[in-house]
């Protein structure tokens, strides 16, 4: 019976996953089979339609370029010059390509192409931290710092760092913004105290919230050599993000319904059991929906802030590669595009989950 | 002196011009260890009285007095049972009792209030769901998780706002007497309020309807004397409860019609003549 009331709660954030769980749990039946079937086969026919358009479109922005670059070399050097640029593009050779919108096949490549990069850091790094292993003993011994390894990020540790600087972004939002969100939803004139405040700062952009997270920063850390571009680009996304959840905790204990608010009267609580037994509780749905606006708007000026903030993340990573220019850089634009994508859908997902979890409908107790 | 005693009670909802009077006048006393029940039409100011007893509201003008002290807050000694359950969603059936136990004795260890606990949960007889959500329970258990909650407080009076009100007839009747049981165990004071006269006259001592507002206001009482225990079926044979059923709903029919005749709103209408095909 247990068993059954939470899957079914978490059937509404990862309803795609619940035929899988239904398999597991045996209760798999025949027409299920059927349907989920006829609904993977419909995902699966429209990526592959997808991947089809994206192909063809990438033909065509390719060929539309080649064309243009045989036209050129014709006009600017003649017939001879035109000629070896063809063979040059049907050869495939790399200092001649069309750099236009890549094809799924080059895309794919390039992701292949990252895994093995990755492969290849993680081995020097693993040979790094052995040959280091004595040196860095005897610096810890004299009381100095051990030598880290400072070469090139991969693109898991590139991943990883956004997942880290989202995290603590939101984390931050959260330490912020519930608090606040409580206390000036329980008093009208507070509200209305910080309303302005909320309304002029809710909309300002992630671009500015770095400028004036920089400005802070930078004279907090001056004299101080190490690197706070993750600092700067986690306090940005955290405020940049956090207006939802604030917005959304003090609506939530703001507008409590009135017959909880009666029970508490005639059970005489004190302020703080009100709080924490009646108010709060009810007002965790709207808390949660909050947190979870504010995570995938965390993900979403992540890319933005750690671009300015120069932070080992996916932000720079897409610049670093437009700015690069190289052969293969659209083609790994896209390969973090679809990164990005993917990453803030799950994120989204887990976050659906959670609030399901915590949500009850309102008149369940009625 | 009267264990509970209201005296013209005026209760005003708005100010200045968008004023209305929900209660005028309203004069009542409570004796210790009666059961009143007051019957009235939905809309007729019936929560609003509950709460000036209770004390989650207080009268524009008259006194509320509980054993002689003028009634400003709620307090433990009434215990109030709402007309919409009003659980708390979030705990289990257990938890929602034992909010209530907990700030009632705030002395008593963990172990005793767990004890009560069990105990009041046991009298409704909701043992077996003593672990679920409220969701997961029918109207009738809700309402008797609300019931143990207000008696687990143990209050000298408990005042009930329509307790059966959504709950279909087969379980109305039993929960009409879990409450009589519990009510005459220990002999509390009782104040229900209900729409249902039958139901009234099953349970309480004295019935008073209640004039519908707005200005509502209290009508002439009528005692029950009818021996207790009470038998249902027996009880419509019963030439005095016979004669009291009519007579109560006698005078709420007429308030009813009286407030109709009030409206003085006509009506035009056009004027429609059936229209023929046939020729």
């Amino acid at each position: 019976m247990d068993q059954e009331i939470i899957l079914k709660k978490e059937g509404q954030g990862l309803a795609f996953l619940k035929p899988l769980v239904a398999k597991f749990t045996s209760k798999f039946q025949k027409g299920d089979i059927i349907s989920s079937l006829k609904k993977t086969g419909i995902t699966i026919v429209s990526i592959l339609l997808f991947l089809g358009l994206w192909h063809l479109g990438s033909k065509a922005l390719y060929n539309k370029e080649a064309a243009y670059k045989i036209e050129k070399a014709l006009t600017e050097q003649g017939q001879a010059a035109a000629d070896a640029e063809r063979a040059c593009i049907a050869s495939g050779d790399s200092s001649c390509q069309p750099n236009t919108l890549p094809s799924p096949a080059q895309v794919w490549s390039s992701l292949q192409s990252l895994i093995a990069d990755h492969k290849v850091i993680t081995a020097d790094k693993a040979a790094f931290v052995e040959k280091m292993a004595e040196t860095n003993a005897k610096l810890v011994a004299e009381g100095k710092d051990a030598i880290v390894y400072t070469g090139r990020a991969s693109f898991v540790d590139i991943v990883l760092t956004s997942i880290k600087t989202v995290f603590a972004g939101f984390l931050l939002a959260l330490l912020i913004a519930v608090p606040i969100g409580i206390i000036i939803g329980l008093s009208p004139s507070l509200r209305s105290a910080f309303n302005w405040f909320i309304q002029v700062f809710k909309p300002v952009s992630p671009v500015v919230w770095y400028l004036l997270v920089f400005m802070i920063v930078k004279t907090l850390y001056i004299g101080d050599s190490s690197d706070n571009a993750f600092v700067i680009s986690f306090i940005s996304v955290g405020l940049c993000a956090m207006w939802a959840t604030l917005v959304n905790t003090a609506m939530g204990v703001s507008s409590v319904d009135k017959d909880y608010i009666n029970v508490a009267k005639v059970l005489k609580l004190g302020t703080f059991q009100k709080v924490f037994k009646v108010i709060l509780p009810s007002s965790l749905p709207l808390i949660f929906t909050g947190l979870r606006i504010t995570l995938s708007v965390a993900w979403m000026v992540l890319i933005a802030i750690e671009l300015l903030a120069q932070s080992q993340g996916l932000g720079l990573f897409v610049w670093e590669e437009f700015q690069n220019g190289a052969n293969d850089s659209n083609a790994k634009i896209i390969v973090a595009m679809f990164i990005i994508g993917i990453i803030g859908f799950l994120l989204d997902r887990l976050m659906l989950t959670v609030q399901n979890m915590v949500s009850f409908n309102k008149n369940e107790g009625v | 002196m009267a264990y509970l005693e209201l005296n013209n009670i005026y209760k005003t909802y708005g100010e200045g011009e968008n004023a209305t009077e929900v209660l005028s006048d309203i004069n009542l006393s409570i004796e210790e260890g009666e059961f009143v029940a007051i019957v009235g039409f939905t809309g007729s100011g019936k929560t609003t009285l509950v709460n000036l007893i209770n004390g989650l509201l207080k009268p524009t003008s008259g006194k509320v007095l509980f054993k002689g002290e003028p009634v400003v807050d709620t307090s433990h000694e009434r215990g109030v049972i709402f007309q919409n359950y009003s659980l708390l969603p979030w705990l289990n059936v257990g938890q929602n009792v034992y909010m209530a136990v907990k700030e009632a004795f705030p002395k008593e260890s963990k172990a005793v209030l767990k004890q009560r606990v069990n105990e009041y949960v046991d009298m409704v007889s909701l043992t077996p769901a003593i672990n679920k959500r409220p969701k997961e329970l029918s109207g009738g258990m809700r309402q008797r998780v609300a019931v143990a909650r207000a008696l687990a407080m143990n209050p000298e009076m408990i005042i009930m706002d329509e307790p059966l009100g959504a709950l279909d007839a087969l379980t109305r009747g039993n929960l009409q007497d879990e409450i009589l049981n519990i009510w005459s165990k220990d002999k509390r004071t009782a104040l229900l309020i209900t729409n249902d006269v039958d139901e009234a006259i099953y349970m309480a001592d004295r019935v008073i309807p209640l004039k519908p507002g707005p200005n509502a206001t209290l009508g002439p009482e009528f005692k029950i004397d009818i021996d207790r225990p009470r038998d249902k079926t027996a009880l419509n044979d019963n030439p005095n409860y016979k004669k009291t059923r009519n007579a109560i709903i006698e005078y709420l029919m007429d308030i009813g019609a009286e407030r109709k005749s009030v409206s003085t709103e006509e009506y035009e209408l056009p004027e429609i003549a059936p229209k023929s095909f046939v020729a």
